[in-house]
């Protein structure tokens, strides 16, 4: 029944195919991708540091995740699963990201507000690619080939070191944001809201409201 | 006496287990809701869901890479007799989830809450968690492990009396709603709800609730038995279905276990234990014989005892 369009991206991905990404497209990927999150992001931008490659040469697909991993005692890299993390909480660094790294596509759980790509992703041309379950990491981890390199894996631990991996239809993946800045989540979003008054119709109100109820903070509880 | 070096093999493999083999109470769950589900968007997350368990499990590798928080539930049998005691079975789970964390792989999720400073591990200040229960004319012991993830799905409030299930079910809905958007809470859920309690005794009967109980299975009371299909039906006609899309599939199951609590008070908890919904459960035999499932049976009568008293045959022969 499924209707999906089914979409395989070569990384480093050229910006016509990423024009022609439409809203619940099933994406994979071939190519070099790299994952990096706060614990990059810090380091960079609020730090300072160099960036440990030239990031034309990984790939300007920017995975938000911590594989399971582990090192072998012959030095060698073993990943098991890859999942993705929230993206929502790196939003105050993509600007920068996307200037000093040239990322165009950036991969993770649960996508970013359809506000944040007009600002964020549609200057920089980057799309918003949304894993899928979540957790489909089994599906992933069978996509990645090898362990291209780790950077900083010292200094920021298995999770959040910056892991540059070569990967073979590596997906599903749905695009959540495309080149125009529009929002698959906020859409579906939209069209469950209209519905939910209707949920609370009848349910008697709570003896004592809470905080998030209401926005005004002078309002008492009770 | 139940050996040391098994209880720690039999936790290893639990861990082993958990984190790749989908249990089947969940997956059959799964499917049916994949087979009832209209939304093409979230129906095709579900279909998915089926492919990456199928791949974990020949692959051998874990079905989520967050691999959660990993815990252990331990059910000790009142005539069990463990090697080296309680503190010798406490290292021998610790150290079991130290290896599982290299072995399997696990993502070492486990880090000092300020510090941020990971064993890479997954063991720590009160990490893994070790709760303890007790069953009465058994020689046996459980060990149960559960991987859950921590981020999102959960949340506590103090209703009232007054309140009444009115107010258990706009909580539901509140914590549905708001973390089953973009699919946070990912869905579809076993739905854990705590009732009662002391406030921390809310959350961890929540908890439980959600993971320890397999799909399909009712609470004894059938009143709440009945509570808890209203709840799944409530929670799947939000419109919602996988990863927040439009659908109804959010609730693969609800259950709902209870504590007395304060006169003036009703507090509640609701859990969701996600589409990677990892368990795993064995009980070590007095003669080392080990048994592998995937049902806790966490909620013996014993638990949910409401009595001053309760027998053992060892009482019974006595008198």
């Amino acid at each position: 029944m499924s209707t999906l369009r089914e979409v395989r991206l070569k990384s480093p991905v050229r910006q016509e195919d990423l024009d022609k990404l439409q809203l619940g497209d099933v994406v994979y990927i071939d190519g070099l991708i790299y994952t990096g999150r706060e614990g990059v992001y810090r380091r960079v931008i609020d730090e300072g540091h160099a960036l440990p490659i030239d990031p034309a040469q990984v790939g300007n697909v920017n995975f938000h995740c911590s594989p399971a991993a582990s090192v072998k005692p012959d030095g060698g890299y073993s990943i098991g699963a890859v999942t993705a993390t929230a993206s929502f909480r790196f939003a105050k660094w993509m600007e920068r990201w996307f200037a000093l790294s040239g990322a165009k596509v950036i991969i993770g759980k649960g996508g970013m507000s359809e506000a944040d790509y007009k600002r964020l992703f549609v200057p920089a041309g980057a799309v918003y690619l949304t894993t899928v379950g979540y957790g489909t990491g089994a599906l992933l981890g069978r996509g990645i080939k090898r362990v291209h390199d780790v950077h900083w894996l010292d200094e920021l631990g298995i999770a959040q070191a910056m892991w540059v991996i070569e990967v073979e239809k590596f997906g599903p993946l749905l695009v959540d944001g495309d080149a125009q800045g529009n929002s698959l989540f906020e859409r579906n979003n939209k069209e469950i809201n209209a519905g939910l008054d209707k949920l609370y119709e009848g349910l008697k109100k709570p003896a004592l409201s809470r905080f998030g109820e209401t926005d005004d903070r002078d309002h008492e509880l009770i | 006496m139940i050996e040391n070096d098994l209880l720690e093999e039999t936790a290893h493999t639990l861990m082993t287990k958990a984190g790749i083999e989908i249990p089947d109470d969940y997956l059959n769950g799964i499917k049916a809701m994949a087979q009832a589900e209209e939304g093409d968007l979230s129906s095709f997350v579900l279909k998915a869901m089926l492919e990456n368990w199928e791949a974990a499990k020949e692959d051998r590798r874990p079905m989520c890479a967050d691999t959660g928080l990993p815990r252990y539930y331990v059910k000790i049998g009142n005539e069990a007799k463990i090697d080296g005691g309680f503190i010798a079975l406490e290292r021998a789970l610790r150290q079991a989830t130290a290896r599982a964390t290299t072995s399997v792989p696990l993502r070492p999720n486990r880090v000092h809450p300020l510090w941020r400073t990971d064993n890479n591990n997954n063991v720590g200040i009160n990490a893994p968690e070790i709760d303890w229960s007790f069953e009465p004319d058994a020689d046996w012991v459980d060990i149960t492990t559960v991987h859950k993830g921590g981020l999102f799905g959960t949340d506590y409030r103090m209703l009232f009396p007054g309140d009444g299930i009115d107010g258990i079910k706009r909580f539901v809905l509140d914590t549905l709603i708001s973390f089953g958007k973009r699919g946070l809470a990912c869905q579809p859920a076993i739905v854990g709800i705590g009732v009662g309690g002391s406030k921390d005794t809310c959350m961890v009967l929540g908890k439980q609730a959600a993971c320890l109980r397999t799909v399909g299975d009712r609470n004894p009371d059938p009143e709440i038995a009945k509570l808890e299909l209203e709840l799944q039906e409530l929670g799947n006609s939000i419109g919602m279905g996988a990863m927040g899309f439009v659908g109804k599939s959010m609730v693969v199951d609800c259950h709902v276990e209870v504590g007395y609590t304060h006169t003036g008070g009703m507090p509640v908890s609701v859990h969701c234990f996600c589409l990677s919904s990892r368990r795993a459960t064995a009980r070590i035999h007095a003669d080392g014989q080990v048994e592998y499932r995937t049902d806790p049976q966490w909620f013996t009568p014993y638990i949910r005892r409401d009595t001053v008293d309760w027998g053992t045959t060892a009482q019974a022969a006595a008198e």
